[in-house]
């Protein structure tokens, strides 16, 4: 029976523990990059629009994971989010767990380290819109919000995608921030990247290699989507 | 007078010092030379220069004082930019809905249709803003501003960005839209034609002040003001057609000073007409010609002379009560014995039907 047979081969390329790992690193990628979508679109919007002579400071704050070893990232974070840190008192102070080696913690410092891939191409796309078409919205009777809405976000949809794609793409590629705040948790905060490593390290190369082609297969077919589609709607490059 | 209008401030190194009021109706021209301010008055007048304080009444209505300041998106006006500004994402029928959707509907007064009808776009609705011509463009942005209802409109040179053949397609419809409208337009621009053409009052501005301001047709003739000096000084005169003159192909033109003859212009009998007369082809003469194939010859008054360079002076006449420029050497001017109070005749040499 062929059904039955293609569920052999795929228990054959992964195990259920891989299965797993992929289920928690889809979601982890999801929940972050809507996450970051939700923060960063106004922070995005913000640093595009504003005159504040400052404004290169947080620039450079959001640019910090382009450089910055994820160990590094990784370490503060296990710091603060840990029992004894400042984020992990305040969650036992009202009753709660600190969230390192947590799924929860796993979202936060996600969050942190694929930033600059979310809010970079959103402020790029608000800055090339320019400010005359939210003047024209204006003086056509559209409150802020609204031509926000109506205008904005339409004319940097190729942004938004890039920002959700690269997100998401960066989120699935995450290793050392997991490693050191994550854990290796199965089921919880085990993610494909440190699955593959464990393979890895236990000799296990087939597993290894269906895991590693899966990951680059995904991440290269996400890559195609936003380049073609910002290719077929050159509109909000204007 | 309803449009009062005060506004200081400055910023790079250019300041504004406005302090204005208008009349409720017609075509205001804000004249003056690129940078003088012209564009940034009409941005303050709309709400887009938070930055600029002042206080602004339109038609008893303090839109702006010391504690008031409306949003601009909460000022009924209608704004055409110099760019047309139409939304890439949307149609040309959702472009004209975006703001009318966003009007209460009891403040609704002109409809989609009027506004479309007014500019002759009804061929266009379906199309995408990338379809469409420079000029087209630019006649759906103002479509687009007429279909908020707006109190008044505010064009910021709405023809400069068009090349000379696109400006000739979209002149005869500002034309038309100086006769359907009933709110008052105040209309930015640096070039005397269209200013000419279009605008009832004129505001000069220099150097972010309100040098002067009237009537269009006594504000290009007055001799203390730039605009009567050089070879484009001109006078309009508001003119009727009063016939035609079949036999030998001309129309008559009658204003209060007399009588023009044109080379015939297929222009209804009773129609409203405005000629442009430069001051250089006007000459003057102290006894009515007989003997001169010039056809158009007006009694008129000297009511002031100023030298224009050294050789030249530009006189100001009445004919009829209408103001007439001419312009003649100093030293014709003296051997005539030109004065304010003199009886002469002027003679036009040619003269322009503008619309």
């Amino acid at each position: 029976m062929p059904s039955s047979a293609d569920s052999v081969t795929v228990s054959r390329m992964f195990s259920e523990q891989d299965l797993t790992a992929l289920a928690v690193t889809l979601k982890l990628a999801s929940l972050t990059t809507l996450i970051l979508l939700l923060l960063g679109t106004p922070l995005a919007w913000w640093l595009a629009r504003t005159r504040w002579r400052y404004r290169f400071l947080i620039e450079a704050v959001i640019a910090l994971p382009l450089v910055l070893p994820p160990t590094v990232l990784g370490f503060y974070l296990l710091i603060a989010l840990g029992p004894d840190g400042p984020v992990g008192k305040l969650m036992q102070a009202f009753g709660g767990t600190p969230l390192a080696f947590t799924f929860t913690g796993l979202v936060i410092g996600s969050v942190f380290y694929s930033m600059p891939f979310v809010i970079q191409p959103l402020q790029n796309a608000f800055s090339a819109i320019g400010r005359e078409p939210m003047e024209v919205a204006a003086t056509l009777r559209a409150a802020p919000l609204d031509r926000f809405f109506s205008v904005a976000v339409p004319l940097a949809r190729p942004g938004f995608l890039t920002a959700a794609v690269l997100g998401f793409a960066h989120t699935l590629g995450e290793f050392g921030v997991v490693l050191m705040i994550g854990g290796n948790i199965p089921g919880q905060t085990q993610v494909v990247s440190i699955a593959i490593y464990d393979h890895v390290e236990s000799l296990e190369y087939t597993q290894a290699h269906w895991l590693s082609a899966g990951l680059l297969l995904l991440s290269f077919l996400l890559l195609v989507a936003i380049y073609a589609f910002n290719r077929r709607f050159p509109v909000a490059r204007t | 007078m309803s449009i009062a209008a005060r506004f200081t401030g400055s910023r790079e190194g250019f300041s504004l010092d406005i302090d204005l009021s208008l009349p409720d109706r017609g075509v205001i021209a804000l004249f003056g030379p690129s940078g003088c301010g012209k564009t940034t008055l009409l941005r303050a007048i709309a709400g887009l220069e938070p930055d600029i304080r002042g206080s602004l009444k339109i038609g008893g209505q303090a839109w702006q004082d010391e504690k008031v300041f409306l949003p601009a998106h909460q000022r009924p006006v209608g704004y055409v930019f110099q760019q047309p500004g139409l939304f890439p994402h949307l149609d040309v029928r959702r472009n004209l809905e975006y703001g009318m959707k966003r009007l209460k509907a009891d403040r609704r007064r002109v409809s989609l249709d009027d506004a479309v009808a007014l500019l002759g776009i009804g061929h266009l609705l379906e199309r995408r803003p990338d379809q469409l011509s420079g000029g087209e463009q630019q006649r759906v942005a103002i479509a687009r501003a007429l279909a908020v209802s707006p109190s008044i409109l505010l064009m910021d040179e709405p023809l400069s960005a068009l090349d000379e053949a696109r400006k000739q397609e979209i002149l005869p419809w500002l034309e038309s839209l100086h006769d359907e409208l009933d709110i008052p337009v105040l209309y930015v621009s640096h070039s005397r034609d269209e200013v000419a053409r279009l605008a009832d009052y004129l505001v000069l501005i220099q150097e972010g002040r309100n040098r002067a301001s009237g009537p269009i047709g006594d504000m290009l003739t007055r001799l203390d003001l730039p605009l009567s000096a050089g070879g484009d000084a001109e006078a309009l005169i508001e003119a009727t057609v009063a016939g035609h003159e079949i036999d030998y192909g001309l129309t008559w033109l009658d204003f209060p000073g007399g009588r023009f003859r044109v080379i015939h212009k297929d222009l209804e009998t009773g129609s409203r007409v405005r000629l442009r007369l430069l001051a250089r082809d006007v000459s003057l003469t102290l006894e009515p010609q007989r003997d001169t194939s010039i056809l158009n010859i007006f009694p008129a008054t000297v009511e002031g002379l100023a030298n224009d360079g050294d050789a030249q002076m530009v006189v100001r006449l009445l004919a009829g009560g209408v103001p007439l420029l001419a312009r003649v050497t100093r030293k014709s001017a003296d051997l005539l014995g030109l004065a304010p109070g003199k009886q002469l005749y002027a003679q036009a040499k040619s003269v322009a039907v503008l619309s």
